[in-house]
């Protein structure tokens, strides 16, 4: 019985990770339809930013949760201005200018920092349950990502800048043709997207650290989970990470890791086979 | 096709550069330097198994690495197994062609298309590589060769003169080999986008509705493209196991399909000299900065990468052949008023060197 | 926007073909009379944090030799290639190593794929190679010298020492690629042998972060001690979610890789206090070889430098025994500085006293016990002279000269 409650909570921080590494991916590609490569680079600087001002003296709460996704958003923003503003719909292209972009950050980051960065350890002690351990991090975790996804829920439900963005995406043309200015919107939503990678990777840095190259393992797993989705941005990735990340550590607790790795990548050739444009394409459609 | 006299020349020249590589470079240049060239040829035909399928066929393959290093693997294997390498290579191109057949027909028959295909082709790379990394312990082996896991397999036995296992070749004539696959690759390529097969594709790629509403059974079309691509992947692959006599998993990784695409953009989608120059290019600055070693080799690549994107957005080649176009045209249309022939708008994707003879920049 | 573009791709164009011509004409003219050595290492990418530090000891090597005068009458010109952590690269240079610059010895390679990469290149173009990295075991090869411990050197004496200390059953967690493997198999026979129990064994590959389950299963298994073989940045997370989860108060941890990566400096000390490692070298070592060393170290690389790592060490000493090699051979012909270095050679370094063994070309080390405390590795225990007894059991150079494969060691 404690076994099967440990599980579960493993299974729900699996699905919590996926989908914080995933939603800032979600954003930009759902939005813009591009295919950011240096998306596991965000999430790389994410920890670093975290680490620092950790070190620097400020409190490890705000270093992780303000300061890493305000970092992060920023240099989304500055990379947004610089270099994806000229290739929007050229999808091709943003493929190289960002894998380029990724290769420069890791290179940056390994001149700026060197290899080998103290991390931070986890702030939350274990909480015991049964004759198991369990650590209370991993229930953070699975709170931020709630709070991630209530939040995105409510900025796109509930403001006007949400409705500008859900207008935009649908028809660029029709909102530019009302006022609006679409380029603007790209910006901040591509500070927003670059933001919450930001902020995934403060969250992780305590138990995964930061090393310059951590990105690598992470780019594939998000496109694959936002790739999954489909069109919605929240629904999509949540439903996605969900059966993914239940998928691979059910498959990890019944036999070996390699397995686990495997049966997530199987489960998705599955998913798109059966729903060729993701889940959202057939369920919760037209949701967000 | 129209503007055929430059397209005929642009043949005739690589044909001859190609011979020329195969049988002057030997005797002038240095046996390192014609290693160094060798596997840039080798990639240079993988490079073209992509550009074949994405240029021209629009399949978007983020797995292309999956064929070359089954390519590699198979060649391996059956090489170490048969002890003669002439099986070893037909097995290593046909093994990989019957796997495309295989994915190909998982994903066309099931309309997948655009990054939802990259997504499974990717994910497709990634399970191999996870796959053949834990094969390490000796039980692993298929006949007599182990898999070697992450260590990969060493030692494998290289080309030899067909049906000859006593005579194997020496560094120079794997030069020749290569170049000459490579020759026989473009120029088969090109013959296959010339031919009815080739029209249909291209067709496909333009707009897929309206191949099908005239009667063509796109995923067929598509499949067939796929099978291709996967069959000069294998060949690449099988040649590159040849070069290091080697094979290890990350042939399959994530970093070597980036790679082939990079090599595409760099050089020109839609083209097929393109991706060549582009593999040439960032290869031979990939090891130039290696052995330099004086800033961090990755934040030189990236940047060079984003700065190029910027300028230069169609790729070398057709922005290359833009330029000479169009001081050709600027000498020769003074005196006359209008251009002729048929615009071509788009995203500059058009086949071949005529196409880029017809390149009309926006 | 047009004309600039152009005139920019032709400047960068020039710029690009005169840098190119500039590399070129600057490799090959080192003087006439150098004795040009290669380093084939990652410096960057994913495996860079073990490469670095192997670069900087073959500079400062290099420096100490040409200072004591230089090999023969002639200055020693070190080479360095960054393999980017990627395979081709090694090919590459291994080739232009060994064809263009025609170097006296190579000393590169990381993992053991990179070395199985290099190591026939090398010996078909007959140029001398040293593999200074602790690996598997088994390699056999009169081409190769390998100085790097092997699992029979810090295995056999780790296992006792945790297992009288701790308990007779035993937890692995290993890297899914070879070296993992062939270790928890040797981690199992030492544990046999002492009469413990290996309680399972996990696998996990190289870019795994999540090891949430893992730590479930150990729990449940309930074992005395948990081994692991992990290796690189990815796998050090399961330190951090171990300590998270509030086991390390409950069973302690040995480790057969820990601080190879500098993850006793990664991690905070409340994720790493307690942690046994056994390593031929440690910064902390006691002897007067090392009190002399270290300081020279941190003069020439700083004081801040993060940690001298066993790998940079192995590759000090690796150039060490070559130079003692061509000494003795009076030249730097392949053959004969083989046939030098075959003739027991011994070098004071840093670690103790390091000994070519001539059947296997690979060394004889001293091995410590050493305990992670506060970012600090305090030695335990040293134990002299431990022979690579592992593979000695497959690879007799002397009576099959010929020899050129790596065996994998049945145990």
């Amino acid at each position: 019985m404690d076994f099967a409650l440990v599980v579960g909570i493993e299974i729900l921080n699996a699905v919590a990770s996926l989908m914080l590494i995933s939603i800032g991916l979600a954003i930009i590609f759902g939005m813009m339809r591009i295919i950011n490569l240096a998306h596991g680079e965000f999430l790389m600087l994410g920890g670093y930013a975290a680490i620092t001002a950790t070190k620097a003296g400020v409190n490890i709460w705000i270093a992780m949760l303000v300061v890493a996704p305000l970092v992060v958003g920023v240099i989304g923003v500055v990379v947004e201005r610089c270099v994806v503003r000229f290739l929007y719909g050229r999808m091709v292209d943003t493929m190289l200018a960002t894998w380029g972009l990724s290769l420069l950050l890791v290179g940056l980051v390994t001149t700026i920092f060197g290899n080998t960065t103290a991390g931070i350890s986890s702030p939350l002690g274990p909480v015991l349950i049964g004759t198991y351990t369990v650590s209370l991090y991993t229930l953070f975790i699975v709170f931020v990502a709630a709070m991630v996804g209530l939040g995105l829920w409510l900025l796109l439900k509930k403001t006007r800048f949400g409705l500008i963005a859900r207008g935009t995406m649908q028809n660029a043309n029709m909102a530019a043709g009302l006022g609006l200015s679409p380029p603007r919107v790209y910006m901040v939503t591509f500070g927003i997207g670059a933001a919450l990678a930001g902020l995934a990777g403060g969250v992780l840095a305590p138990i995964t650290g930061v090393v310059p190259t951590i990105g690598v393992a992470y780019v594939a797993k998000a496109f694959i989970t936002v790739i999954g989705g489909g069109a919605s941005i929240l629904t999509g990735t949540i439903s996605a990470s969900a059966l993914f990340g239940t998928v691979n550590q059910l498959a990890t607790f019944a036999t070996t890791p390699v397995i686990g790795e495997v049966a997530l990548l199987l489960a998705a050739i599955v998913l798109i086979r059966l729903l060729p444009q993701g889940i959202t394409d057939r369920f919760f459609r037209r949701s967000l | 096709m129209p503007s055929s006299r430059f397209d005929r020349l642009g043949l005739a020249a690589f044909g001859v550069l190609g011979l020329l590589a195969m049988f002057a470079l030997p005797v002038v240049l240095e046996t390192f330097t014609l290693l160094e060239l060798t596997v840039y040829v080798i990639m240079s035909i993988l490079a073209l198994s992509l550009a074949f399928i994405w240029g021209f066929g629009g399949i978007l393959c983020f797995g292309q690495a999956a064929f070359f290093g089954i390519g590699a693997y198979t060649y391996a294997i059956a090489s170490l197994n048969f002890g003669e390498s002439t099986g070893a290579v037909l097995l290593a191109v046909a093994v990989p062609a019957l796997f495309a057949l295989a994915l190909g027909s998982f994903m066309f028959y099931a309309r997948i298309s655009d990054v939802y295909l990259g997504v499974i082709t990717l994910t497709v790379s990634l399970i191999l590589f996870n796959l053949v990394n834990s094969t390490a312990g000796d039980q692993y082996r298929i006949g007599s060769a182990p898999l070697g896991g992450f260590n990969g397999i060493p030692s494998i036995p290289t080309l030899n003169v067909p049906f000859m296992p006593g005579s194997p070749l020496d560094p120079t004539q794997i030069f020749q080999v290569c170049v000459a696959a490579l020759m026989l690759v473009y120029f088969g390529l090109r013959a296959l986008l010339a031919s009815h097969f080739g029209h249909v594709v291209v067709g496909i790629r333009e707009n897929e509705r309206r191949a099908e509403l005239l009667g063509y059974d796109t995923r067929r079309f598509k499949l067939g493209a796929f099978v291709v691509g996967g069959a000069i992947a294998g060949l690449a692959g099988c040649l590159f196991a040849n070069w290091g006599a080697f094979v290890s998993p990350t042939v399959f990784g994530l970093a070597q399909s980036a790679q082939i695409i990079i090599w595409i953009i760099v050089g020109g989608l839609g083209t097929l000299i393109g991706p060549i120059v582009g593999c040439f290019l960032i290869q031979w600055l990939t090891a130039w900065l290696g052995a330099l070693n004086v800033i961090n080799s990755n934040l030189v690549l990236g940047a060079v990468l984003v700065v190029f994107v910027l300028m230069v957005p169609k790729g070398l080649v057709p922005t290359l052949a833009d330029l000479a176009t169009r001081r050709a045209r600027r000498a020769a249309a003074a005196p006359q008023r209008g251009v002729a022939g048929p615009t071509q708008a788009g995203s500059g994707r058009v086949g071949g060197l005529d196409g880029i003879a017809e390149e009309v920049v926006k | 926007m047009k004309l600039e573009r152009r005139s920019a791709l032709k400047t960068l164009g020039g710029a690009a073909a005169i840098g190119a011509a500039a590399s070129l004409a600057a490799r090959a003219a080192h003087a006439a009379g150098d004795i040009p050595v290669a380093s084939i290492h990652d410096l960057s990418g994913g495996l860079d944090i073990y490469g670095k530090p192997m670069e900087d000891a073959m500079k400062l090597a290099t420096e100490e030799i040409n200072a004591a005068g230089g090999l023969l009458g002639r200055k020693v010109k070190l080479i360095s290639y960054d393999s980017q952590s990627n395979m081709q690269q090694y090919t590459q240079f291994a080739q232009q190593a060994a064809l263009k610059d025609k170097v006296a010895v190579v000393h590169g390679g990381i993992t053991s794929a990179s070395r199985e990469v290099i190591r026939p290149v090398l010996k078909r173009f007959n140029t001398l190679y040293f593999y200074n990295t602790q690996y598997e075991g088994g390699v056999c090869d009169r081409n190769t010298f390998c100085t790097g411990q092997t699992p029979a050197q810090n295995v056999e004496i780790l296992m006792p020492h945790v297992m009288k200390k701790w308990g007779k059953r035993v937890y692995v967690v290993a890297a899914d690629y070879n070296y993992g493997q062939i270790t928890s198999d040797w981690v199992k026979k030492y544990t046999k042998d002492n009469g413990g129990e290996v309680v399972a064994v996990d696998f996990f590959p190289l870019d795994v972060t999540q090891f949430g389950p893992a730590i479930q299963k150990i729990q449940a298994a309930k074992p005395d001690l948990v081994l692991s073989a992990l290796v690189g940045g990815a796998h050090i997370s399961f330190y951090r979610q171990w300590a998270a989860a509030g086991m390390k108060a409950k069973i302690p941890m040995c480790s057969t890789t820990f601080s190879g990566g500098n993850e006793h400096i990664v991690l905070a000390p409340e994720e790493a206090d307690g942690l046994v490692t056994a390593f031929s070298y440690f910064q902390s070592v006691d002897n007067p070889v090392n009190k002399q060393f270290v300081p020279r170290w941190h003069k020439r690389f700083g004081a801040d430098y993060p940690y001298i790592t066993e790998l940079a060490v192995a590759t000090y000493q690796g150039m060490h025994l070559w130079a003692l090699g061509v000494k003795k051979a009076g030249s730097t012909d392949r053959m004969k500085v083989i046939q030098a270095l075959e003739s027991g050679i011994d070098f004071n370094g840093p670690s103790g006293k390091v000994t070519i063994d001539p059947a296997t070309h690979h060394c004889t080390l001293d091995v410590h016990i050493a305990e992670v405390k506060a970012k600090k590795m305090v030695v335990l225990e040293a134990y002299k002279q431990r022979k690579p007894i592992d593979t000695a059991a497959v690879c007799n150079l002397i009576k099959s000269p010929n020899e050129n494969k790596q065996f994998v060691i049945k145990i």
